[in-house]
């Protein structure tokens, strides 16, 4: 299949099962909504090292949020549910209790409840309050600068995590222009996160190592500059590879990230250096998710 | 849905109470007009008939109209699990008492101990409301444990009176112990409150529309914008009530923590002018 001269691999995305949730932030302006959502969300890329996957779905109007100030929807992902509820409360603990004006709010319904506000009330020290408005129960937690009001829980639900695709491309600016496109039209899309420094792996990993100790390594075979050292996945005239990881709530979800994602950087096309989109898997072992990228632009 | 509205019409004036407590739209579903027509209200030491009383006619189901009502019949929706029940006139008392879920409208004024225990559903009172609304029968320890409660007219004493739970909106006045002896909920005035606000009040809140005299037990705690009174505000929105009004609702207001007698950890709230 080739797309604007781009040639798109006969090959698949494999994915797996995760646990996620989505919480809204709100503060008194969207600036600090944006500040207190861009620190919960800092070092969580991949579950490897950072415990769990978290990224900001999109910003909110007022008219959307509970308590009617601007906010921001907040995705976190994780390999399992207790592992996410850690993540999760020590992340709200302390990246948006101790933002200013903040508050806190369930964003997703029909799981099982997993602890938003319920532990973090005892940092009230017995001077924290609850309210049942309608079935919900809410926090009152007094803090400097007010008052901090979070949700009691939030609802944990089976997810998708780790749909990829890799943009092959003449150069590193070509590739990260590309990147550019494709993020662009992908952040738009609500459900998925692209949990990665702005949407983008620049070091995309192979499973396993030569050392004992690591378990991922470099993906030898899309590194450029080992074309003529390793068993390389590359043409001559790549020069730059670069990656992108959707975590989703369906599979549909990620189906169409990934092909709004991939028809941006066909639209680039071989006039601006993209030649080849593949994708990464593991044989197809691993996990039960496969995203064949021939299917999804067909 | 006019076929599945069962309407009874009260024949006369009445000298006796009646306790209504039989006819809830739950206990009555089922039932042929004939039956109900059949069924025993207690009156003093007599029981009648329900035919005896109201003029019984169209058919069970999830609606009850009460016409022509007036103040001496007692326990009107009492228990009741779902359904809607209306009632034209004034309304004896204990109405509403341990309801569980569905909605009471009255239009008319209500006597004492209305919503008492009530655990869920929605009480409207076109009226005034009389004393201990939403309190506990004499000798228990809990009121109201949820549900909604919205008195368009004025209330009497002791109004949320050991409240544990729910939500209490009185358009008008409150007389005095206004949400004495509270354990938790939330109590919205938007007219004066009486003397003794709170009293002895261990959780809970007191939402106020006017300044009110505030006991000594109770401390200043300065003036705030609290972002939970727009969750509590947008909890009440689907009211016909003008505190759910855009133009009713605020955020700023100035916080009295107390009763310091006891467990203190009550609030009243009193909007900023």
């Amino acid at each position: 299949m080739i797309i604007n001269g781009v040639t798109i691999d006969e090959t698949f995305a494999e994915a797996f099962p995760m646990k996620a949730t989505r919480v809204i932030i709100t503060a008194q302006n969207s600036k600090w909504a944006m500040i207190s959502a861009q620190a919960m969300t800092g070092f969580a890329t991949s579950v490897i090292g950072c415990g769990c996957e978290a990224g900001i779905e999109r910003e909110l109007d007022p008219f959307e949020t509970p308590d009617g100030r601007p906010g921001v929807s907040v995705m976190v992902f994780a390999m399992g549910g207790k592992g996410l509820a850690k993540q999760l409360e020590t992340r709200v603990g302390q990246c948006v209790l101790t933002s200013p004006s903040s508050a806190i709010y369930a964003g997703v319904d029909g799981g099982k409840a997993i602890p938003l506000g319920k532990n973090l009330r005892y940092f009230g020290d017995g001077f924290q309050t609850s309210k049942l408005v309608g079935n919900k129960r809410y926090w009152r937690i007094p803090v400097m600068d007010g008052e901090f009001v979070a949700e009691e829980t939030t609802d944990m639900v089976k997810a998708v995590g780790g749909g990829n695709f890799l943009i092959l491309a003449d150069s590193q600016p070509q590739a990260l222009a590309a990147c550019d496109a494709a993020t662009e039209v992908m952040q738009k899309l609500p459900n998925v996160i692209l949990p990665f420094p702005g949407g983008v792996v620049g070091s995309g990993s192979k499973v396993g190592s030569k050392y004992k100790f690591l378990g991922a390594s470099t993906n030898d075979a899309f590194c450029p500059t080992l074309k003529g050292k390793t068993n390389t996945a590359l043409a001559p005239e790549i020069e730059s590879v670069m990656e992108i990881v959707i975590d989703g709530l369906t599979e549909d979800d990620i189906n169409q990230a990934m092909r709004v994602g991939i028809e941006a950087v066909c639209k680039l096309g071989t006039g601006n250096g993209v030649r080849r989109i593949t994708a990464g898997n593991y044989g197809g072992k691993l996990g039960p998710y496969h995203f064949h990228l021939r299917e999804i632009m067909a | 849905m006019s076929a599945l509205t069962l309407t009874l019409t009260l024949k006369s004036n009445l000298t006796q109470r009646v306790d209504m407590s039989p006819l809830t739209v739950d206990k009555v579903a089922e039932n042929s007009i004939d039956d109900i027509k059949a069924i025993s209200l207690r009156s003093g030491k007599r029981s009648l008939r329900v035919d005896e009383l109201f003029d019984v006619s169209g058919q069970a189901g999830d609606r009850l109209v009460i016409k022509n009502s007036c103040d001496k019949l007692d326990y009107i929706g009492r228990g009741q699990t779902h359904g809607k029940i209306t009632v034209d006139g004034d309304v004896g008392a204990y109405m509403g008492m341990q309801m569980e879920e569905g909605s009471l409208t009255v239009n008319g004024d209500v006597g004492i101990f209305a919503g008492c225990e009530m655990s869920g559903g929605e009480i409207v009172i076109n009226g005034n409301a009389g004393e201990l609304l939403g309190a506990p029968l004499p000798g228990n320890k809990q009121g109201m444990s949820g549900g909604i409660i919205l008195v368009k007219g004025n209330a009497g004493e002791r109004l949320g009176d050991r409240m544990r739970r729910g939500i209490i909106l009185v358009e008008g006045d409150t007389a005095d112990y206004c949400g004495s002896r509270m354990t938790a909920g939330t109590i919205a005035v938007m007219g004066e409150t009486g003397r003794y606000l709170g009293y002895s009040m261990s959780r809970g809140t007191i939402l106020l529309w006017n300044k009110p005299q505030i006991p000594p037990t109770f401390n200043d705690c300065g003036l705030h914008t609290l972002t939970f009174l727009a969750l509590f505000f947008a909890s009440i929105r689907h009211l016909d009530s003008t505190m759910s009004e855009p133009s009713a609702v605020f955020n700023r207001i100035h916080r009295y923590g107390g009763d310091m007698s006891g467990v203190g950890r009550g609030e009243i709230l009193v909007k900023v002018q």
